[in-house]
């Protein structure tokens, strides 16, 4: 708990979340919990082949079986506007159009090619097998660099080639700056495609009412105003005729923040049949068309002096983003996230970096927690223990040396990060202290003599939050980035808000209620907080970026202290006081300097809503008000971090042992610290899952071989560490509130940590594993290599 | 013609100490029968190949992964769901132990998580954490990171072992 909260503070304790009560005795309503009146199950027919043209669909046999109410083909959904997934300030990323469903070739396997409703979801699965497409395969684009030959083929010839977005910077003369370095170190990387994977798959309900031509989307999503936006732009729907609600959602992670042809195609069918149209994916489905993340090859260097510091860093970033732009959320994101963020905690001003992004026949890349930057971190921290190795220093001591100082914030760092409240020293020792690094260290050597590899990494990041207006704005894609809040005086002197974030387990939703309730002067009990709806909150964005408390906490903050003075201001015209003179606390109107109760909430509450004929002819009541908050010109908070990590690799057999994980944090203001940890520690465990398990594997042609969790490996309980986490608190400066996120920094730095400590372990065998996930064969591999190479 | 294969059949078992009587497809599988037949939407289903443990369920007491069984093998048998045993208060410090630790985060897999629990803190017997670990392994969790449910579980563990 931060050192600073004081006993009647609200903000800053760690509040258990309200909705547990609901979600931990199995009364949760999620998308496929919930069934209307006449309600139709849709399955979609999704190409097998990653690449193929279709010559025929017959549909007959399908519409004859049982339960069928309708079989639909590509071709019919081309009178929608197609989706682009273009940032137009992004000069020449380009795209080809994408149509609800594949129209006569499928560029992916799993696109989808025909729907199929049904009075069930089984006989819409039964009538799914009945489609008959007769595919022609044509020969698949599979990676990156077979994309970027010089004789490929393009795989939309309208666009060119297979070029989707690319992006050079260049500060301060790098190659010079490089060539005069006392040492260069370079190691190229390969990461393997992985996905989000909540646990929950997609899912939605489309209710066309045909009475008003009005639409109820309820969608397990995390951006409910992005997906009103987008059915009214591409479907032609006026906006006050859309509703988009995001009931209890089974995580997010990004994967729920994308758009998806699928969601057209829904909408499209309900609006036909005048019936509601329920789509829950399977897991099959949800691997094959959830966003995918992290296809991605880069080369890396970094220059250094003779004394330990880095002189310069540079970065060629190569991501096969799949078969077209992500809409809205821009497949450009990781690969730019990685060449700016590179080397942000580190103090040098010489930098070159490329990245471009490539289509190949698969799935879309999209939004993942930590977009690019935990490659950033990762190729950052692997290149600095290489240098602090080659010199013969501590790698502390070596990242002692070189983080940017406090004195030299804020700044810009050479390859255009904004640094200003960032902590790197404060949360480096900190980290150290909490692990022992010295202990540590001594083990390893101790160890070490006896054939036994232990390894240590430290990993510092950065980590961009509320990506505001001036990066989406001009991107053109209509997303919001203010959020808004309306509060409600009951007449029981209790708060109902209304916030246009969403939450997803985040426990954003119970932030709210804190800063609301301290704001107002009551306790967390006296407010309900409700978001996740695109009719009823002020106008917002949702969740992504780690935006919640950032953002959204701003507008609630400003919604309290608006609400206050109201009530204060009532209060005075009621007792005949000065509203100076008055204070709320704990839902007691009382006299500041006395503490003296004059009122309660409740009685005011009281008179204000059923006996206005006691007030003054002419007070004015507003109870309800409504705040919205977005920082106009800032592209970002930046919160920033360090993690360690603590492993046994076994020479024999290639396996990881996670040994300890230590994170420091420093997200601004902790308004909930309980929340906060837990986000900290599931983010370290997907990055461990990035790390060392999940990936897609594809065979020669292309397919896919491993869609189930059977084959496609997340992390168990048992192979997990404890996760001790400790915070560094440096508000942003900029905000009333002083929040940064939190959402992302523990996948960011776990991974960036964990590449460390593995490849500290290889270092007796003079073995690098550069190849994510670190299966015990690649591992296995890298020791082989070393071997043959002595 | 009697060899002819049923499409559908009768079930009769016991779901939370209540009587049903369905007639239900023989292909259906017990999670189906219990979210859509019976509206039991709290049991969840995460990957229908009985890997996740958001579908878990006691059949007869023990915990049974209810998208692994058909509906047609639950006949004659007695089923308990997250709402039954939390309606019964069978889950009770395990639950408030989840919600003071933050131990859930979407909500998706924690009945299953909670039945696991509830069979791992049954006996009292006491366990090591990777015990616990190792123990609860078999239900995925992708927002937690499981350490707050390690925590939760190894509370109501020790606080079981303590009371005779």
């Amino acid at each position: 708990m931060s050192a600073t909260v004081k006993d009647d503070a609200v903000i800053g304790k760690g509040f258990p979340r309200k909705e547990l009560q609901r979600l931990l005795r199995g009364r949760g309503r999620y998308v496929a919990d919930i069934k209307l009146p006449r309600m139709l199950h849709l399955a979609f027919v999704r190409s097998p082949h990653p690449h193929a043209r279709i010559v025929d669909i017959q549909t007959a046999e399908a519409l004859a079986s049982p339960g069928v109410v309708g079989v639909y083909i590509g071709k019919e959904f081309t009178d929608s506007e197609p989706l682009v997934g273009i940032a137009l300030h992004r000069r020449g990323h380009k795209s080809a159009p994408q149509y609800p469903m594949a129209v006569d070739r499928a560029v992916w396997q799993g696109q989808p090619v025909a729907a199929v409703v049904a009075e069930t979801r089984a006989e819409a699965e039964d009538a799914a097998e009945l489609v008959q497409v007769e595919w022609e395969e044509l020969p698949a684009i599979t990676s990156g660099e077979e994309a970027v030959a010089p004789d490929a083929k393009a795989i939309h010839p309208e666009i060119g080639d297979n070029l989707a977005f690319e992006h050079t910077i260049s500060v301060n003369d790098p190659e010079k700056t490089l060539a005069q370095s006392h040492i260069v170190v370079e190691q190229s990387f390969r990461f393997e495609r992985q996905t989000g994977l909540p646990l929950e798959t997609r899912g939605m309900i489309a209710d066309w009412n045909p009475g008003d031509e009005s639409l109820t989307v309820h969608y397990a999503h995390q951006s409910p105003f992005q997906m009103q936006e987008i059915f009214s732009r591409h479907l032609g729907i006026p906006p006050l005729k859309i509703r988009v609600i995001a009931p209890d959602v089974g995580g997010g992670f990004g994967i729920k923040l994308n758009i998806y042809g699928e969601d057209l195609a829904v909408v499209m069918i309900a609006r036909r049949l005048g019936r509601p149209v329920k789509f829950i994916s399977d897991r099959l489905e949800s691997l094959v068309s959830d966003a995918h993340a992290r296809d991605h090859d880069i080369v890396a260097k970094m220059g250094v002096s003779a004394e330990g510091r880095i002189t310069s860093m540079w970065l060629d970033d190569l991501g096969a983003v799949g078969a077209y732009g992500m809409p809205f959320r821009f497949n450009v994101a990781e690969g730019m996230m990685c060449i700016t963020m590179a080397g942000a905690c580190y103090d040098f001003s010489s930098y070159w970096g490329r990245t471009r992004s490539v289509y190949v026949n698969k799935n879309l890349v999209g939004m993942y927690r930590g977009v690019g930057i935990p490659l950033a971190c990762i190729v950052t921290e692997v290149l600095a223990d290489k240098a602090a190795r080659q010199l013969g220093m501590d790698p502390a001591d070596f990242r002692r040396l070189n983080h940017r100082r406090k004195e030299d914030l804020p700044c810009v760092t050479p390859n255009g990060s904004q640094l200003d409240t960032v902590s790197f020293e404060e949360c480096f020792e900190k980290v150290l202290k909490l692990m022992d690094y010295d202990a540590l260290r001594k083990e390893q050597a101790d160890l070490r003599k006896r054939g036994i590899l232990r390894g240590i990494g430290l990993a510092s990041f950065v980590e961009a939050t509320s990506y505001g207006p001036p990066y989406y704005g001009p991107s053109q894609a209509s997303i919001s980035t203010q959020d808004g809040c309306t509060l409600r005086l009951e007449p029981a002197g209790v708060v109902r808000c209304i916030t246009s974030l969403t939450d997803q387990g985040q426990g954003t939703l119970t932030g709210i209620a804190q800063i609301v309730a301290e704001a107002v002067g009551l306790s967390f009990d006296q407010v309900e907080v409700m978001g996740n709806d695109s009719a009823i909150s002020p106008y917002g964005g949702g969740a992504w970026a780690s935006r919640g408390m950032a953002v959204g906490g701003e507008a609630a903050l400003n919604a309290g202290r608006a609400l206050k003075q109201n009530i204060i201001a009532l209060a005075a015209a009621i007792t005949q006081n000065l509203p100076e003179a008055l204070d709320i606390k704990a839902g007691e109107i009382v006299n500041k300097e006395s503490g003296a109760a004059v009122l309660s909430v409740a009685e005011l509450g009281r008179i204000a809503y059923f006996r206005q004929d006691t007030l003054p002819k002419d007070a004015d009541v507003q109870l309800s008000v409504t705040r919205s908050f977005a920082d106009n010109h800032k592209h970002y908070y930046m919160a920033n971090g360090i993690q360690a990590s603590y492993v046994e690799v076994d020479e024999a057999t290639g396996f990881i042992k996670l040994l300890g994980h230590w994170a420091v944090d420093d997200c601004g203001r902790i308004i909930n610290p309980l929340q906060v940890d837990e986000q900290v520690r599931g983010g370290v465990v997907q990055g461990i899952g990035a790390v060392l398990y999940e990936e897609f594997m594809y065979g020669p042609g292309g397919g896919l071989q491993n869609g189930s969790l059977v084959d496609y490996l997340i992390p168990a309980a048992s192979e997990m560490p404890d996760i001790h986490v400790a915070h560094v608190e440096t508000p942003e400066r900029t905000t009333q509130l002083g929040a940064k996120g939190i959402g992302e920094a523990g996948l960011i730095g776990a991974m960036g940590a964990l590449w460390v400590s593995v490849n500290d372990a290889l270092q007796p065998l003079g073995a690098t594993v550069a190849h994510q996930p670190f299966t015990p064969e690649r591992v296995l591999l890298a020791i082989k290599a070393a071997k043959a190479g002595r | 013609m009697t060899n002819e294969p049923k499409h559908s059949l009768t079930v009769e078992c016991t779901v939370n100490g209540e009587r049903v009587r369905r007639e239900v497809p023989a292909r259906r599988h017990l999670a189906d029968f219990l979210r859509e037949d019976l509206e039991l939407t709290g049991t969840h289903l995460g990957c229908e190949h009985g890997v996740c443990g958001a579908c878990s369920v006691l059949v007869d007491g023990a915990v049974v992964r209810s998208c692994l069984m058909l509906a047609v093998q639950a006949h004659g048998r007695r089923i308990e769901t997250i709402e039954g045993l939390s309606d019964s208060g069978a889950l009770k410090d395990l639950q408030t132990a989840f919600i003071e630790r933050n131990a859930a985060q979407c909500g998706f897999c924690t009945a299953g998580m909670l039945l696991t629990a509830h069979q791992l803190t049954a006996s009292g017997e006491a366990m090591t954490r990777p015990e616990i670990r190792e123990y609860m392994s078999g239900n995925l969790c992708r927002c937690t990171g499981y350490h707050a449910i390690i925590d939760a579980v190894e509370a109501v563990l020790r606080s079981k072992s303590r009371t005779p």
